[in-house]
C-alpha cells in the first residue's frame, strides 16, 4: 500500500475543505485534500453554484415569456421563447467543470496534492483513502475534517424513483411538468420558483406556518406575494405523508387536518441538511458531539489534539462562505499563526425572487437579546432605480442600538439584494454606527441607495420617504 | 395655599456665589421652621440653610455642585396662606423677580387659573419664563426652573466620559474592525481590556497601538496586563478651594523650608507632670498648646512672622494678636480652625480651645470666623508626621510651622548614644519677606523655649 505523510491532511474538498489546502499550500505546509468527487464539495458540484445557473437560466426564460405575453417593459415585444432544458443543464455542467478545474489548478500552485477517494480514520493521524486506484495511507501531523452535509431524507419519502433530492432536482433533463415541492426552506423555494419559471406547475408543501422559516415575515411577505403571481400553490402547516394510488401522487396532511393527493411528477424533497459524521470512521476518534455537528471550540478545534472540523460538519449555519472562513482560519493556525473563530456577521441569502440578504439581528431578535433598538426601513417603492428595473417589491430594513446607534443587523428583501449584502456584512463587521452608514455617500442611482437611507430613517432623518 | 420662596442668603462677607454641597430635603418634604434644607460653602465654611417657614419642598434650585449666586432662589414651598420669599439677600432693583412674582399674589398659576382652563394654565408658567429671560439679566426670578450652571467648571464631565470609553457588560464582544482584531489577536491582547474611544465604544487601531505602547505584557500573561483605565474625578467642594488655595500659595510665594531637631524630654515630662495632677474641668496638654505659647514669645520678638503679605499693595500686615489656625484633617478634607488671640490665653486656654475648635471642625459645625483670619499656622500630621515635611504657608502668612513625628533617637553625650525623645520642626517661611537667617533664628527661638519649657512660662510672666 503507497504511503503518504505530510503536515496538513483535509478531508473534504468543498469550500472549506479547498479554502484549507489552498491556504495550508501557501503557507509551506506540506498538505494533502482527499476526496471521492471533483473538488468543491456541494457548493459546486451539487449546491449553490449550479442551482444559481439554473435560476438564471429560468429568469431569463421567464422574461422573454413575458415579453412574448406583453407583459415586459411598455413598447417591447419578443416572439415566444423556447427553452431545451437539457442543454440549459449542459451549459451549467460547463460552469461546474470549469470551476472544478479552477480548483484543482489552484491546488497545484499552491502545491496541494488532491488524492481522489474516500478516506477513512484508522486513528487521529492516520487515514486510509480508497480510491480507483487501490488504497493509500495517509499520516499528517494535522487533520481538518471537511466531510460537509447532504440533504435529509423523508421516512415517508425515500429518495428514489420519482422522489429526488436537491443534487438530482439540478441535472433533471427537462423540467417535470407537475412538480410537488417538499420543504419551503431556501433551497425548496429557490428550486420551485426556477422551475416555475422554466414551465413547472410547482406545489410547495411546508410542515411550518410559513415558506422560509428562518426569516421574518416581513421579509417573506413580497416573496409569497411574487410566488402568488408565479402561479406556486403554496401549503403550509401541510405534512407529506408519502405517495399514493395508482399514479403516486403526493399524499399531504392540511393544515385542516384533510387529506389531499397532489398529482405531481417529480417530488424534490428539500427538508435540510444534516452532517455528514458516519461513513469515515468517526467511531475510531474520540470526538466530542454537539447535537448531530462535531464540537469544536473558537479555533475549530475538537476534542483531539492536532484534528480539526469546519464547515457543515462543525455547525450552524451551514453556508459555504462560513467554512471558507474557517478553512483559511485553521490552516494559519496549523502555520502558528494566532487566530480565532471571532466574526460578527455571517451574512444569509436566499436566491428567491425576490431574493432576501439577512446579516445580523432582526428587531426581533434584538428586542429577544433585551436591546433596545431603533430600525429604519426604506421601501423599494421609493427608489428611482427600483422603478426603472420594474421591480419596487420589497425593502432594507436596519436595526440599531437606541443608545449608541451600532448597527445590529441589515435585512433587506427585493430583485437584486444579494449583492447589497458585501456593504451589509462590512458594516456589522466594522462595527458601524448608524451614522456611519448615513454619513457615507452611496451612488445614485443604485438600489444600494436604500441603505444609506434606512440608516437615515433610523435615525428619523429620512429624505425620500 | 401658595409658595414661599426661600433664596439662597448672605453667607458671608464679600461673597457673591455659593456651591450647593448638599441638600437635606427632597422635593415632597415637609419642612418645619428652621430645620436645615440644604448646606452650602462658600471659601472655607459650610453654611447651613434653615427654613423660615412652615410648608412642603416643591422646587429645588439646583444640584450638589451648582453654583449659586447670592440671592437666587434656592428652595420653593408649598404653605399655608399667601407665600412670599424669604428676605435674605433679595435685591431691591430685581424688576424681573417684582413683575413676575407679585408679593401680594401667589405665584402658582394652576391655584389661580385652572377652573375653566386647565390647558391654558399649564402653558403659563413657560410664557412668563421666557419674558422673565428677556428682563430678568442676571438673577433669574422665582418661579422658573432651575438655570444651568453658570461656569463652565461645574459642568459633570464625568457623565461624559462613560460614552466615548463606555463600558462593555460582561460576555459583550469588543467592538473593533476586523483589521484591528487581528493585530490584537496576533499582539496577544484581549480586546476587552482595551477601552476604545470610538462612536459606540469602537476600538481603533489607534486605541490598540496606545495599548500595546502602554507597557502591556504582550506575551500571554493576561494577569500582568497593564490596567489602562482612567477614572475620572470631579475636583469639588472643599477639595476645589482646598485646590485653588495651595496653587495661590505655591504660585505667588517663594518658600524656604527650614528643619531643625528638638529634644523633647523636658517638655514631655513637664507635660506628664501637669496632666497628671491637673484641675479635673482643665483639657489634657498635648504639645500643641506648648508650642503655640512658645511661637507667642517668639513672634514678640520678630513680629515679621506674625504678618499677612498684600504683595499686590506691596504692604506686610504685621498683627499684634497671634492668632493661630491649626491645619486638620477632618472627614470633609482638610481646615484650619483659628485659635484667636493666643497672645491672651495661657496653655490650660490654648487646650481648650483646640479641643473646642477640632471637635466643631470634625463635625462640620466650625462657624466662617473660626474658619478664617489666622496670622500664622501650625500643620501636625500626628502619628504620620514624618521625618521632615516640607509645609506651604497659608496665603497670605508668612510663617508655618510644621511638627513632626517624637521618637525615641540615640544621641552621643560625648561619651556614650543614649536614648532621648527626639522631634523634627520643619518650618516654612515667605522668603520674600523674611531671609533664611531671621527664619532660622524664629526656629532656633522656638527651640530653646521647647527643649527649656520652664521659660514658656519665665517669658509670658515677663
Amino acid at each position: 500500500m503507497n504511503e503518504i505523510t505530510c503536515q496538513f491532511l483535509v478531508i473534504g474538498a468543498g469550500p472549506g475543505g479547498y479554502v484549507a489546502a489552498i491556504r495550508a499550500g501557501q503557507l509551506g505546509l506540506d498538505t494533502v485534500v482527499v476526496d471521492d468527487r471533483k473538488p468543491g464539495g456541494t457548493c459546486l458540484n451539487i449546491g449553490c453554484i449550479p442551482s444559481k445557473a439554473l435560476i438564471h437560466a429560468a429568469d431569463e426564460y421567464f422574461l422573454l415569456k413575458e415579453a412574448a405575453a406583453a407583459r415586459a417593459v411598455p413598447g417591447l415585444t419578443a416572439g415566444p421563447p423556447s427553452l431545451d432544458w437539457a442543454e440549459v443543464v449542459g451549459w451549467k455542467d460547463g460552469i461546474v467543470n470549469r470551476l472544478n478545474n479552477g480548483v484543482t489548478g489552484l491546488f497545484k500552485k499552491s502545491r496541494v496534492k488532491l488524492v481522489e477517494g474516500r478516506a477513512r480514520f484508522l486513528d487521529g493521524k492516520t487515514v486510509i483513502v480508497t480510491g480507483e486506484t487501490g488504497e493509500q495511507r495517509i499520516s499528517a501531523e494535522t487533520v481538518v475534517i471537511a466531510t460537509g452535509s447532504e440533504p435529509v431524507e423523508l421516512g415517508a419519502l425515500p429518495f428514489g424513483g420519482k422522489v429526488i433530492s436537491s443534487a438530482e432536482a439540478l441535472s433533471i433533463q427537462a423540467p417535470p411538468e407537475r412538480l410537488a415541492v417538499v420543504g419551503g426552506g431556501y433551497i425548496g423555494v429557490e428550486l420551485g420558483t426556477a422551475f416555475a419559471k422554466a414551465g413547472s406547475t410547482v406545489t410547495i408543501v411546508e410542515a411550518a406556518g410559513e415558506i422560509l422559516p428562518l426569516y421574518d415575515a416581513d421579509l417573506v411577505k413580497p416573496v409569497r406575494r411574487r410566488l402568488d403571481t408565479l402561479g406556486v400553490a403554496v401549503m403550509t402547516g401541510a405534512k407529506a405523508q408519502g405517495l399514493a394510488g395508482e399514479d403516486d401522487d403526493l399524499l399531504v396532511e392540511t393544515a385542516e387536518g384533510e387529506e389531499r393527493r397532489i398529482a405531481c411528477d417529480t417530488v424534490l424533497v428539500t427538508v435540510g441538511r444534516r452532517p455528514v459524521t458516519e461513513g469515515w470512521g468517526r467511531e475510531e476518534l474520540v470526538l466530542d458531539m454537539d447535537g448531530p455537528f462535531i464540537r469544536t471550540d473558537e479555533t475549530r478545534r475538537t476534542a483531539m489534539r492536532g484534528i480539526y472540523a469546519i464547515g457543515d460538519v462543525c455547525g450552524e449555519p451551514m453556508l459555504a462562505h462560513k467554512a471558507m472562513a474557517e478553512g483559511e482560519m485553521v490552516a494559519e493556525i496549523a502555520a502558528g499563526h494566532r487566530r480565532a473563530f471571532d466574526h460578527r456577521a455571517i451574512p444569509a441569502v436566499c436566491f428567491t425572487d425576490p431574493e432576501i440578504v439577512s446579516v445580523g439581528l432582526s428587531p426581533a431578535e434584538a428586542k429577544a437579546q433585551g436591546v433596545e433598538t431603533t430600525v429604519g426601513r426604506f421601501p423599494f417603492t421609493a427608489s428611482g432605480r427600483a422603478m426603472s428595473l420594474r421591480r419596487e417589491d420589497g425593502f432594507v430594513r436596519v436595526v440599531a442600538r437606541a443608545d449608541n446607534h451600532l448597527v445590529l443587523g441589515v435585512q433587506a428583501v427585493g430583485a437584486g439584494v444579494s449583492e447589497l449584502s458585501a456593504a451589509f456584512s462590512l458594516a456589522l463587521e466594522m462595527g458601524a454606527c448608524l451614522e456611519d452608514i448615513a454619513g457615507t455617500i452611496h451612488a445614485h442611482p443604485t438600489l444600494s441607495e436604500s441603505f444609506q437611507e434606512a440608516a437615515l430613517g433610523a435615525l428619523g432623518k429620512a429624505l425620500h420617504v | 395655599m401658595g409658595t414661599f420662596t426661600i433664596k439662597l442668603p448672605d453667607v458671608g462677607e464679600g461673597v457673591a456665589e455659593a456651591e450647593l454641597v448638599e441638600w437635606h430635603v427632597k422635593l415632597g418634604d415637609p419642612v418645619t421652621e428652621d430645620m436645615t434644607l440644604a448646606a452650602v460653602m462658600t471659601d472655607k465654611a459650610t453654611v447651613d440653610i434653615p427654613s423660615p417657614v412652615n410648608g412642603t419642598v416643591k422646587w429645588l434650585g439646583g444640584e450638589v455642585g451648582d453654583t449659586l449666586a447670592v440671592g437666587s432662589p434656592l428652595v420653593k414651598l408649598d404653605v399655608d396662606g399667601p407665600g412670599g420669599t424669604s428676605e435674605a439677600g433679595e435685591s431691591p432693583g430685581d424688576p424681573a423677580a417684582s413683575e413676575v412674582e407679585p408679593p401680594s399674589k401667589p405665584i402658582s398659576p394652576f391655584e389661580e387659573k385652572m377652573p375653566g382652563r386647565a390647558e391654558g394654565g399649564a402653558e403659563e408658567p413657560e410664557r412668563a419664563e421666557i419674558g422673565a429671560r428677556k428682563r430678568g439679566g442676571g438673577i433669574p426670578p422665582s418661579g422658573l426652573p432651575p438655570i444651568p450652571p453658570a461656569r463652565g467648571e461645574i459642568t459633570p464631565i464625568a457623565k461624559a466620559a462613560p460614552t466615548s470609553h463606555s463600558a462593555r457588560k460582561p460576555g459583550e464582544k469588543p467592538l473593533a474592525s476586523p483589521a484591528v482584531r487581528r493585530r490584537a489577536m496576533e499582539a496577544g491582547v484581549d480586546l476587552r481590556r482595551v477601552a476604545g474611544s470610538g462612536p459606540a465604544g469602537r476600538i481603533t487601531a489607534d486605541d490598540l497601538a496606545g495599548y500595546l505602547e502602554g507597557g502591556a505584557e504582550v506575551a500571554g500573561d493576561r494577569r500582568r496586563i497593564a490596567d489602562t483605565t482612567v477614572t475620572e474625578v470631579r475636583i469639588a467642594g472643599l477639595r476645589r478651594r482646598i485646590a485653588e488655595k495651595m496653587e495661590t500659595a505655591s504660585r505667588r510665594i517663594a518658600h524656604i523650608t527650614y528643619v531643625d531637631e528638638i529634644d523633647m524630654e523636658a517638655l514631655e515630662a513637664l507635660r506628664a507632670g501637669m496632666n497628671q495632677d491637673r484641675r479635673e474641668d482643665r483639657p489634657k496638654l498635648t504639645l500643641l498648646p506648648f508650642l503655640m505659647k512658645a511661637m507667642v514669645i517668639a513672634v514678640r520678638e520678630q513680629p515679621v512672622m506674625n504678618a499677612h503679605y498684600d504683595d499686590e499693595a506691596g504692604i506686610l500686615r504685621q498683627h499684634g494678636g497671634v492668632h493661630i489656625g491649626i491645619a486638620a484633617q477632618t472627614p470633609a478634607g482638610l481646615m484650619v480652625p483659628v485659635a484667636r488671640h493666643c497672645e491672651a490665653r495661657d496653655v490650660w486656654n490654648c487646650a481648650a480651645e483646640i479641643a473646642r475648635l477640632s471637635e466643631a471642625a470634625k463635625t462640620g459645625s466650625a462657624r466662617r470666623e473660626e474658619l478664617s483670619g489666622s496670622t500664622i499656622t501650625i500643620t501636625s500630621l500626628g502619628a504620620l508626621g514624618g521625618l521632615a515635611t516640607t509645609p506651604i504657608i497659608n496665603h497670605p502668612e508668612v510663617a508655618i510651622v510644621g511638627v513632626n513625628k517624637m521618637e525615641v533617637r540615640p544621641v552621643w553625650n560625648g561619651t556614650q548614644f543614649i536614648p532621648k525623645k527626639r522631634m523634627n520642626l520643619s518650618s516654612s517661611f515667605d522668603h520674600r519677606v523674611i531671609d533664611g537667617h531671621d527664619a532660622a533664628v524664629f526656629v532656633q527661638r522656638i527651640k530653646r523655649l521647647l527643649e527649656n519649657p520652664a521659660m514658656i512660662f519665665v517669658e509670658e510672666a515677663a
